[in-house]
């Protein structure tokens, strides 16, 4: 047992005040949820401290909130590690008043707020899982059996299918903040769990509808917040890449270039094992344009506005000066790094795996006896600086 | 393009009472877990105008914690015959072997018409259905998504719903306190409470299903979610409504001490080895054939006796060793039970054995119905937890209750429409509107101290229950429980709520919660009470054998002036007499 303040953001919209805080001292194992300390302060102290639960086992998604800052869900925070991370908060910015730290407790961010950490999840998180028309849509009538798939296709959606709804990853989404009609993660998640099924017979449509909304698919920056605030490893921003990439493979044009991108970066390791800047930004644009006469208008358009991104870069040393900064002109990285790093590209193209807990476990499983150690590593590489020479 | 195919857009036309207009629908479904969903869906496929009520969002209803599959004869080896067998056995022969046939035969077509509709199940290497083993089974054929069947499921009825939306009306966070019945005693229409605003409202409807889920709340720890409060049994049990088979209540053999998480039983399906506090593994001792896939009543007695008698750890506990099973195979086939070692026990699963005890999981008993969920009272249906058919009788095996809730909730909402497209449907009276309206006001006016706080009801509620009537159980136990249960019922007239809000007001549905419970309860104790034999989940130290010549029969139960009144029915049997169960 543990003595916690829990500091909570209350609103109680009949009492016509502005939203405040509210401080609740509980007593609880330090190996409870924050949840269950909510709980205890509604059971013995405030009956009308409101707020969504069920499960209490991270399965129903009633309980997204923000506790300390970040969004997840209260029944999955163990109330001594909140209270330690806020400790740490404190020992970074430490409050004026020298009081002791608590744990924050606020609703989920991106959504209004109906009563203390009730939010309105409709008219946001659901009005955007719609969107994404988040039903099956197979082709013609369904086989007498079932439809006879990979069994791989299954679990690599079994990750998206994994989402409770529970709205943290919304909560937590910067793109959402800046646009608000952005799709979202988990509504892309949802969609992805279908353009991923080989049962649905729209992906096509799927991923053109997705694409073409200035809301969509590449609305999204790659802040990974959404990864973090996911309780249950769905991992949302990995389902949009995924997204991306398909639509990329569909000769669906990325409007942030991104997607040419990712190939002109590719291309690159695969061939010279490093990555050279200037050459970068080139082919990003105007993929083969050396030796080419005209590039298109929009490629020197798009090479043209980079310059002061490419400028910035050299000023703050993110990029290497002239004149080493001339294309193609790069040089070599020494012991042979180059052929250690292409060898690696090469594995990685034949075992050519989407990284997905479901398929791959967790970090600490151990290798597979085919999987690569470190040895068999250095030898692909030797042997391919080998063929290089010959 | 990617517009959804509707069903025919049904008419509601049976339209508004004396003046103020009231939501109408041919059928009304309370509860939209799996049960309540696959009802709504089956009685839109029959072109009625169909309602769904849920006091909470659909998703977060409490079928989504089945984690480890779907039972189905689908395997050209295996037999609806010996599925339902297994499932006879399982239930002590209590079941309703009319009704375990029916859900056996149906079994099949369901899993296919779900897998249709997008349910992503795990695939064999031949990209064909692929199954695990599970307990009381004689072949392995549980159908399965990871350890996330039941959300799995219900996430893909859910995307129905949200396709049907012009033929399913969704009424999401709506609080059911009562249901109306008309002068010829059938049912007609339910009051409800709109969480958002605190509104009530008398819904009308011909055919009125109850799919609430089970009321494992009363016992405490439980698996159950805190919305498993028994809502749907105690209200139909309050207009009359039979109850059957209330005494048994199924106790799961792998929860997590203290906080009462389940850890599947696709965990032994895997493989994982039970152990005593000396290492010994002690299901040979109970159950030598099928060890620790024996039926979960017998694997929880097991338990408990080896903890009783001292051979468990300190904590109260034996050992689920799933260090045993492939890590792989763990974290493709196990992960959710990954994620629960870590996040609730600090354990890590695949490395040592985590603590584990028999505790609180399902309500085999329940609103009594024939196996199209029709209830005593015309015009009242009832599927899944809720409900008793009966396919359980005195244990559930593991895997049966998803298909229990989707085949029963089909057929009763197939049959429902089939009333009211048949019926003219009656005019509730508003008089029970304003009953409901004048309890809750009455709930709000009782001031600060004048009694005791529900939160504190509620916990010695389900500390007695788990304490007296339990895995084992005995006379003089059950009646303590049930005297306390009656006192707890004096003391919840003048308990206590803190919030006098309208908007959200959980505070308010907590008090009707804790009437509801104790209703629950109180059936429990009285049947418990009167079974004076040991089957399935009920096990009286008293009476420690099977007594099929006095006790081969279900115990009923009515609302009288005094509480439940006692009577019997006939169990159904069709080709498999009971025989000596062992495992």
């Amino acid at each position: 047992m543990a003595e916690y303040t829990l500091k909570v953001r209350r609103y109680q919209p009949e009492s016509g005040e502005a939203a405040y805080w509210e401080e609740f001292n509980v007593e609880l194992d330090p190996s409870l949820s924050v949840l269950d300390g909510l709980l205890q302060a509604k059971d013995r102290d405030d009956g009308s401290l409101s707020v969504r639960c069920s499960c209490r086992a991270a399965i129903c998604g009633s309980c997204g909130m923000k506790i300390n800052g970040q969004s997840g869900l209260g029944c999955k925070t163990q109330i001594g590690e909140a209270q330690e991370l806020a400790e740490k908060k404190a020992s970074v910015s430490p409050n004026a008043n020298g009081e002791t730290p608590t744990i924050v407790v606020e609703p989920m961010g991106n959504m209004p707020v109906i009563k203390d950490l009730i939010t309105d999840m409709e008219s946001t998180h659901w009005t955007k899982i719609r969107r994404v028309t988040p039903w099956l849509l197979p082709h013609g009538e369904p086989p007498e059996r079932e439809y006879v798939v990979e069994p791989e296709s299954m679990i690599d959606i079994t990750q998206s299918m994994a989402c409770i709804q529970c709205g943290a990853c919304v909560s937590s989404c910067l793109s959402m903040e800046a646009d608000p009609d952005f799709i979202g993660p988990a509504a892309l998640a949802k969609a992805y769990r279908f353009v991923g099924d080989p049962r649905d017979a729209e992906t096509k449509e799927r991923l053109h509808d997705l694409a073409n909304d200035p809301h969509g698919i590449y609305d999204c920056t790659h802040c990974f917040s959404c990864i973090d605030a996911c309780p249950k490893g769905v991992a949302p921003m990995d389902q949009i890449m995924r997204l991306r990439r398909k639509a990329g493979e569909e000769g669906i044009e990325d409007v942030n270039n991104g997607d040419n991108h990712v190939h002109a970066f590719v291309n690159m390791i695969e061939k010279k094992g490093t990555n050279d800047e200037a050459l970068l930004i080139q082919e990003t644009y105007a993929p083969g344009v050396k030796g080419k006469l005209k590039p298109t208008k929009a490629a020197i358009k798009g090479l043209v506005e980079s310059l002061p991104t490419v400028l910035r870069a050299i000023k703050t040393g993110k990029a290497r000066s002239l004149p080493k900064l001339i294309p193609g002109v790069h040089p070599k990285l020494p012991d042979g790094a180059q052929d250690e790093v292409k060898a690696i590209y090469q594995h990685a193209e034949e075992h050519r795996e989407e990284f997905n807990i479901y398929i791959t476990g967790e970090e600490d499983v151990e290798p597979e006896p085919d999987e690569p150690t470190d040895a068999t590593l250095t030898a692909e590489a030797a042997s391919a600086a080998e063929s290089e020479e010959s | 393009m990617l517009g959804a195919r509707q069903y025919p857009t049904a008419p509601s036309d049976f339209g508004a009472i004396e003046s103020a207009p009231v939501p109408t629908h041919d059928v009304l479904v309370i509860g939209a877990g799996l049960a309540g969903q696959r009802a709504a869906l089956a009685a839109a496929e029959e072109g009625v105008s169909v309602g769904i009520v849920s006091k909470v969002h659909p998703v977060r209803s409490h079928s989504n914690a089945a984690q480890g599959g779907i039972n189905a004869a689908l395997n050209p080896g295996d037999s609806w015959e010996s599925h339902a067998f297994d499932t006879i056995k399982g239930s002590d022969y209590l079941s309703d072997q009319d009704a375990v046939e029916i859900m056996c035969r149906e079994a099949p077509e369901e899993i296919l018409h779900l897998e249709h509709l997008g349910v992503t199940f795990h695939r064999n290497e031949e990209g064909k259905l692929g199954t695990r083993a599970f307990g009381g089974a004689s072949a392995a054929r549980t159908y399965y998504v990871a350890d996330i069947t039941g959300q799995a499921i219900m996430h893909v009825l859910y995307e129905q719903l949200m396709k049907h939306a012009d033929s399913v009306a969704r009424y999401e966070e709506w609080f059911s306190t009562a249901l109306a019945l008309d002068e010829q005693g059938e049912c007609c229409g339910v009051v409800t409470r709109n969480i958002a605003d605190g509104s009530m409202e008398l819904f009308r409807a011909k055919s009125v299903i109850l799919a609430c889920g089970g009321n494992g709340q009363v016992w405490k720890p439980t698996t159950n979610a805190l919305i498993c409060t028994g809502d749907g049994i105690a209200m139909a049990y309050r207009v009359g409504a039979k109850l059957m088979d209330m005494e048994m209540i199924q106790y799961h053999p792998t929860t997590l001490a203290g906080k009462g998480f389940l850890i599947t039983e696709g965990a032994r399906g895997e493989g994982a080895h039970l152990l005593n506090a000396k290492g010994e593994r002690f299901m040979e001792r109970y159950a030598p054939n099928k060890m620790e896939l024996a039926s979960r009543d017998v694997v929880s007695r097991a338990e408990q006796t080896e903890i009783n008698e001292g051979r468990g750890f300190p904590d109260g506990t034996v050992a689920l060793d799933i260090t045993v099973v492939p890590k792989k195979r763990v974290h493709e086939a196990l992960r959710e039970i990954v994620l629960v070692g870590k996040d609730f026990a600090g354990v890590d699963i695949t490395r040592e054995p985590i603590h584990i005890k028999p505790g609180n999981h399902y309500t085999m008993g329940g609103i009594k119905t024939d196996v199209d969920g029709r209830t005593d009272i015309p015009g009242l249906y009832s599927a899944g937890e809720t409900a008793c058919v009966s396919v359980h009788g005195g244990n559930r095996l593991g895997a049966n209750s998803l298909l229990d809730t989707l085949i029963f909730g089909r057929r009763s909402g197939a049959d429902a429409a089939a009333r009211a497209k048949r019926t003219e449907g009656s005019r509730p009276s508003k008089a029970v509107l304003e009953a409901e309206q004048a309890t809750i006001d009455a709930i709000s006016a009782r001031e600060k101290g004048s009694g005791r706080r529900v939160s504190e009801i509620k916990f010695d509620l389900g500390t007695a229950m788990d304490a007296k009537v339990a895995v084992f159980r005995d006379e003089a136990g059950i009646q303590e429980a049930l005297e306390t249960v009656r006192r707890l019922k004096v003391e919840a007239e003048t308990a206590y709520i803190d919030d006098k809000g309208s908007i959200f007001n959980q505070d308010i549905l907590g008090a009707i919660e804790l009437g509801y419970m104790l209703d629950n309860a109180e059936c429990t104790c009285v049947a418990a009470l009167e079974r004076k034999e040991s089957r399935g989940a009920q096990y009286r130290t008293d009476f420690p054998e099977r007594n099929d010549e006095e006790w081969l029969k279900h115990i009923d139960l009515q609302l009288n002036d005094d509480g439940p009144e006692i009577s019997y029915s006939e169990v159904t049997i069709t080709q498999w007499e009971p025989q000596e169960r062992t495992y």
